[in-house]
């Protein structure tokens, strides 16, 4: 692999005067830059893709029935699909089944787990006000007992149809009585309750801010931007 | 064996026992106990490791006459740092699972004191073809020592080996060895082992040599 | 202001650099066997990560977002060159400090805490507050454990320790056993 550099440095003479030492430094810099633009150049796409790729897998997994999706902003007052020369700093996803039929958002969220910050996207049906899917997408938590939060089907599977009214709580293993509540996972109680907490905030910052039902942004026909992002 | 044969093949095995960059010397293990938590992860590490050594160990000894002593640090360290990004692309888009395992740890493979060490030490003092040997040697010896940490903890801390399980269902995993205290406590009590075996090594030269002297 | 404490807590303690990430360990195994030495270490770490963070954020704010491509050397060359540039400031404005902090300097920016922490706050997308507390937080984080490996050194010397596990090892032993008392602090911001 070393072939990347491969052009001779030109043999100056052998007193290290001044200016050779930076003659020296300066070429190893337009080297080492040729062949770094080279390997960033040659990756780039494929890099894109795979993001691409993993960020629908995620939005589809968590909007069941999503078959297109856009990308969509908090600008001037309302949420709209992000302009291309913009770059805020929170987004949101919109998903749309068949025919361009609006389904639901996907939120992505972040807070203070049981070791270090924890990442996640949830799906959310504005119009039964209920969480429909949560994926988490980074996480240190403990292996074996904190990683249940994604590695648990139970606990993931609680996410699948979640009133968000008045607030998601957390109840033992077991003694769940109302709709909008989540069985805590055994041995991993402060990180269930981190999950729903970052939801809960989440919901907070946007759920006001969503356009009223039926006025959702459309999905521009034909086209599926998300996907070459 | 030819004389020059045999001079590389020690150039190389040295690294692997003698001069075991970890075991022996206990070097550049900074960044890399924090990924020694899977047998994949340690040997994934252990291989950019290898890529970024050898690559730069080739560069600095073929440049060595071209590069002035005054900023030869320099110079390594851009040389070394180009190789780290290579590693770092071609990771991310070949294996993303792998990257986003490792994550942040692979760039800091340039602070790997051996890495800068094996060239200030070794590659820009010798030929091409041994430098090349001594950062095979080194890499390798590295990439055991890694794989035997991940290997160690993935086995005790998770009961599996390259994510297979290996001792059913009963087996109640210690899950102390795949978080970072197993990190310390392995790789301590691996040199413990070590210092042993040598101990052990060392007596048994002694008496050898004292059985030789009684016998003459 | 809640998430800074977090982020604040976090580094210096949840996720300690040396205990959890095993940064800097080089400097923790070699220098700590004084309690004088491993505090100053600390303080001069702590000073070189405040200045790390301030250059992770000018160069992700003005030169990263057009190049990602140059993170890896862009952070090792400016880091170095900023700090070189502190030492002489320094030796020149205050030798007395020079003489209690600044002999560490050229040792600290080869140390790997230095360029894990420009890394981490980067992935992390911190902006300029966020950056500078995490940078106090991890320096003072890597300044308890050098501080509480020293002392337990200090001590170790006068005990009578089996030949065979002396040095490198018992040290790792001994961070070992502090990593794992440092796993108490996890789950101390989320339990509320």
């Amino acid at each position: 692999m070393t072939e990347i550099i491969t052009s001779d440095k030109p043999a100056a003479d052998q007193d290290p005067h001044p200016a050779r030492l930076i003659v020296t430094l300066a070429l190893a810099g337009l080297i080492s830059g040729v062949a770094i633009v080279g390997i960033f150049e040659a990756t780039f796409t494929t890099i894109a893709e795979n993001k691409a790729r993993e960020l629908r897998a995620a939005v589809f997994k968590v909007l069941p029935g999503v078959s297109q999706m856009q990308k969509l902003a908090y600008l001037d007052g309302q949420v709209v699909p992000l302009p291309p020369d913009a770059s805020p700093e929170k987004t949101i996803y919109a998903g749309y089944g068949e025919g361009g039929k609006f389904i639901g958002y996907a939120i992505p969220g972040e807070g203070p787990g049981f070791q270090d910050t924890i990442k996640l996207l949830y799906g959310y049906k504005p119009a039964d006000r209920k969480v429909v899917g949560m994926e988490i997408l980074e996480s240190r938590e403990t292996p074996g007992l904190g990683d249940k939060i994604y590695k648990d089907a139970v606990f993931v599977g609680n996410f699948a149809d979640l009133p968000i009214d008045p607030v998601i709580e957390v109840v033992k293993k077991g003694r769940r009585d109302s709709d909008n509540q989540v069985d805590a996972i055994t041995g991993a109680t402060i990180s269930s309750r981190a999950v729903v907490r970052i939801i809960n905030e989440t919901n907070v910052i946007w759920l006001d801010k969503l356009p009223a039902t039926g006025s959702e942004p459309v999905m521009p026909a034909g086209s599926d931007e998300v996907a070459h992002d | 064996m030819t004389e020059s044969e045999n001079r590389d093949y020690n150039e190389f095995i040295k690294g692997i026992w003698r001069d075991n960059p970890v075991f022996v010397q206990v070097l550049g293990m900074c960044p890399m106990l924090a990924v020694t938590n899977s047998a994949i992860n340690a040997i994934a590490m252990g291989g950019a490791t290898l890529f970024v050594l050898v690559g730069s160990s080739f560069l600095v000894a073929a440049f060595k006459k071209w590069i002035p002593k005054q900023v030869r640090i320099s110079c390594f360290i851009i040389i070394i740092a180009t190789f780290v990004t290579i590693a770092d692309y071609t990771l991310l888009a070949l294996v993303p699972v792998v990257h986003k395992e490792l994550g942040a740890f692979i760039p800091l493979i340039v602070a790997n004191c051996m890495i800068l060490g094996r060239q200030e030490a070794f590659a820009s003092k010798n030929t091409v073809r041994l430098a090349v040997m001594d950062a095979l040697g080194m890499s390798t010896g590295f990439v055991i020592a890694l794989f035997t940490l991940g290997a160690v903890r993935e086995i005790l801390g998770a009961g599996s080996l390259f994510g297979i399980d290996l001792f059913g269902a009963a087996w109640e995993p210690w899950v102390i060895m795949i978080l970072p205290p197993g990190g310390f406590l392995t790789l301590g009590l691996i040199l413990l082992v070590f210092n042993w075996m040598t101990q052990r090594k060392q007596m048994f030269m002694e008496k050898v040599a004292e059985a030789q002297r009684s016998d003459s | 202001m809640q998430e800074l404490f977090w982020i604040f807590i976090s580094s210096m303690l949840i996720n300690n650099f040396v205990l959890t990430y095993f940064l800097g360990i080089c400097p923790f195994l070699g220098v700590s066997n004084s309690l004088e030495t491993s505090f100053r270490l600390g303080l001069a770490t702590t000073f070189v990560m405040l200045v790390t963070a301030l250059c992770a954020w000018v160069l992700n704010t003005y030169l990263l977002i057009y190049a990602p491509y140059l993170k890896v050397i862009s952070f090792i060359v400016v880091i170095a060159s900023t700090v070189q540039f502190i030492e002489m400031l320094i030796k020149k404005l205050s030798p007395a400090l020079f003489r209690a902090l600044g002999i560490f300097l050229p040792l600290i920016t080869t140390n790997c805490a230095i360029l894990g922490l420009a890394i981490f706050s980067t992935n992390r997308g911190y902006g300029f507050a966020e950056g500078i507390t995490y940078a106090l937080g991890a320096g003072l984080g890597f300044t308890i454990a050098m501080v509480l490996l020293a002392g337990l050194r200090e001590e170790s010397e006068l005990s009578d320790v089996p030949a065979l596990i002396e040095g490198t090892a018992m040290n790792l032993i001994i961070a070992g056993i502090l990593s794992m008392a440092f796993m108490g602090f996890a789950g101390l911001f989320s339990s509320a």
